[in-house]
């Protein structure tokens, strides 16, 4: 068998009131299939004939590429009101092409996002948001109220769970937050020393470090490490424990989910994030001082001493009120994503992803609201 | 335990109609469960049946109708009065729901704890038994993850089962499971409603068990967005009461 056989090609031929297709060659997808294109081009209704029939002996094998070219030319007969002559194609296409054809396609489906124009679209995702903004201050509401019950001594609490928890989000964090702080704390350290040198201020790179670390740094850090480590932690197991239904045999239970699975880790957030900032605020300090030393020649007690003078007991207060604060996000915004999932694995990574985002969002955003009104009243 | 109540109606569905947003899912839904009947939820798939059984649980509220237990409404109830009602109810869901933080026995202790005044030992005999019903007597320290899905689904049972339930109710409980096991788990919860007198509603489109278990069977029609059909499924069989019926029963998938 030459090349040119081995080819996909179709004749047109007219015969009396039949338009006749000669098929012939490997009509398989990849194996370069004529233009389906061509088909449009076919003479329509009116130009002397009434149907189409085929002639498939030529074909010496297929697959779902010839099938796409029957289907094409289906459509084409129906839209022009000819004829198809299924019965002129061999028995197993043409059982193909009546399965494919049994249902007919359903109309209207993939409609429902695209339709209506573009202020309808902008309604309806507005709306969207406001609904969810309202389930967000909700989910606050409730486990605001979980608290308050659990603080009443009205609500069981799952002190087993809260262990655990604790071990997860405090103990186990506790090498990530030393390497990063450690870093962060060498990074300014780094930046006082080439920038204060030019003036000659080397020796007030203990404040610089000692101020950042405890004000800013500290919390920020280990803020944005939780964030990423036990939000998205958070979200994705309770998450998945929606897919699962594990949430729905609780609620059919009448237990509170909220009392049950947020609480205990909304709570050892709340304990462990100032603790872990107070942790990461002494390596950063820790590591700055080392660098001094390395880079600057600063002996330890002279940079001890200029801390001294730097900061006070109101800038550890600061770091240890913002810790508290971004452990309620992370917490908050771990949960509420992966209560809000969806009930499929896709939207487990979303709720994931969406957590992490908007943990650091807040925590940013939040960060620079407390430095300002810290600023106000002159702290 | 409430073998007494035979007779009366234990659940009683009105003019339910059940919707996601605009969607209307099923409209118009009529039926009453007897005490201590196995009444089957049947339909095609996509048709609401799970959606029906979330109803029934208050898992979701319904868009019209009412759902009403020993002639008291569910949906119009106040929180608590819900609550009390949910710790009459044992489900069993589709993948067994099991906590998979937990161990199996803490599964079945957790019910316990919130609503008995048992005491630790009581409790563990209680999980144990409970446990050995479903023939997974020694797997107390297993979780989740370390057992098989049938098993799963066996351990989610004794867990519904945990509270002594007036209503057990099913979620596909053959899906996923072999014919051995799933037969076994009809005889199982054949034997639960004669020995407890629960009422027993299955969602199911297992044709052999709706055969063997259902007293009643409830038919959802996916085209016609409601049910179409409510009685003994082999009386359906017999004289079917539309089409859609006799096709859904006799497996007839209308190509020929």
């Amino acid at each position: 068998m030459d090349a040119q056989a081995q080819k996909a090609v179709f004749t047109v031929e007219r015969a009396g009131e039949k338009l006749v297709l000669r098929l012939s060659g490997v009509w398989k997808l990849g194996c370069g299939l004529p233009d389906i294109k061509e088909i449009e081009n076919l003479p329509v209704e009116g130009e002397g004939y009434k149907s189409i029939t085929f002639d498939t002996s030529g074909i010496v094998g297929w697959d779902s590429g010839l099938m796409t070219f029957l289907i094409k030319v289906l459509r084409f007969c129906q839209t022009n009101d000819i004829q198809f002559d299924q019965a002129s194609l061999s028995q197993d296409l043409s059982s193909l092409l009546s399965l494919s054809q049994a249902v007919p396609e359903k109309e209207g489906l993939g409609e429902a996002d695209s339709r209506g124009n573009y202020f309808h679209r902008l309604g309806k995702v507005s709306i969207g948001k406001y609904e969810e903004m309202m389930a967000s201050v909700s989910f606050v509401g409730e486990c605001f109220q979980s608290v308050l019950g659990l603080l009443k001594g009205r609500r069981p609490f799952r002190w087993r769970d809260f262990y655990l928890v604790v071990q997860e989000v405090g103990f186990d964090a506790l090498p990530i937050v030393a390497l990063i702080s450690f870093l962060v704390g060498l990074i300014i350290s780094f930046l006082g020393a080439v920038v204060l040198q030019r003036f000659g201020a080397d020796v007030y790179v203990s404040y610089l470090v000692a101020y950042g670390m405890l004000r800013e740094m500290g919390a920020l850090m280990t803020g944005i490490i939780m964030a990423g480590r036990t939000g998205a932690a958070f979200a994705a197991q309770i998450g998945s424990m929606k897919v699962t239904e594990e949430i729905d045999a609780l609620r059919t239970l009448g237990i509170s989910p909220i009392d049950f699975i947020v609480l205990p880790r909304m709570l050892a957030l709340f304990l462990m994030m100032p603790l872990l900032s107070i942790y990461a605020a002494i390596i950063g300090m820790f590591s700055g001082m080392l660098i001094s030393n390395i880079m600057m020649d600063i002996a330890f007690p002279i940079f001890l001493n200029g801390m001294k003078e730097a900061v006070a007991l109101p800038d550890f207060f600061l770091g240890v009120f913002k810790g508290t604060v971004f452990g309620v996000i992370v917490a908050v915004s771990g949960c509420l994503k992966g209560m809000r999932c969806g009930d499929s694995a896709d939207a487990v990574g979303l709720a994931a992803t969406s957590a992490v985002v908007t943990g650091i969002t807040f925590i940013i955003i939040s960060n620079a609201m407390i430095d300002w009104v810290a600023a106000i009243y002159g702290m | 335990m409430n073998a007494n109540q035979n007779g009366n109606v234990h659940i009683e569905v009105r003019g339910l109609e059940m919707a996601y947003g605009d969607f209307v899912v099923m409209r118009d839904l009529n039926f009453k469960v007897l005490h201590g009947e196995v009444v089957v939820i049947m339909g095609g798939s996509g048709c609401g049946k799970s959606t029906l059984l979330r109803h029934l649980i208050g898992l979701r509220s319904p868009s019209k109708g009412d759902i009403l237990y020993d002639n008291e409404s569910f949906v119009q109830s106040s929180e608590e009065e819900k609550l009390r009602k949910l710790r009459s109810f044992g489900v069993l869901y589709q993948g067994g729901a099991l906590w998979s933080s937990m161990t199996l026995a803490e599964n079945i202790i957790l019910p316990l704890e919130e609503y008995t005044n048992l005491t630790p030992s009581e409790i563990s005999d209680v999980v144990s038994y409970k446990l050995s019903l479903v023939g997974l007597a020694g797997f107390e320290g297993f979780y989740p993850s370390e057992i098989s899905g049938g098993m799963r689904k066996r351990a989610g049972l004794a867990r519904a089962m945990a509270l002594d339930p007036e209503i057990l109710y099913f979620d596909e409980p053959s899906a996923g499971l072999d014919p051995i096991s799933s037969s076994r788990l009809d005889d199982l919860i054949l034997q639960l409603r004669d020995s407890l007198g629960s009422t027993v509603v299955v969602v199911t489109h297992e044709l052999q068990s709706i055969f063997d278990i259902a007293d009643k069977a409830v038919f959802l029609d996916v085209e016609k967005r409601t049910m179409t059909a409510y009685g003994n499924p082999n009386d359906m069989l017999r004289d079917p009461p539309n089409d859609n019926v006799r096709r859904f029963l006799t497996r007839d998938s209308g190509t020929d």
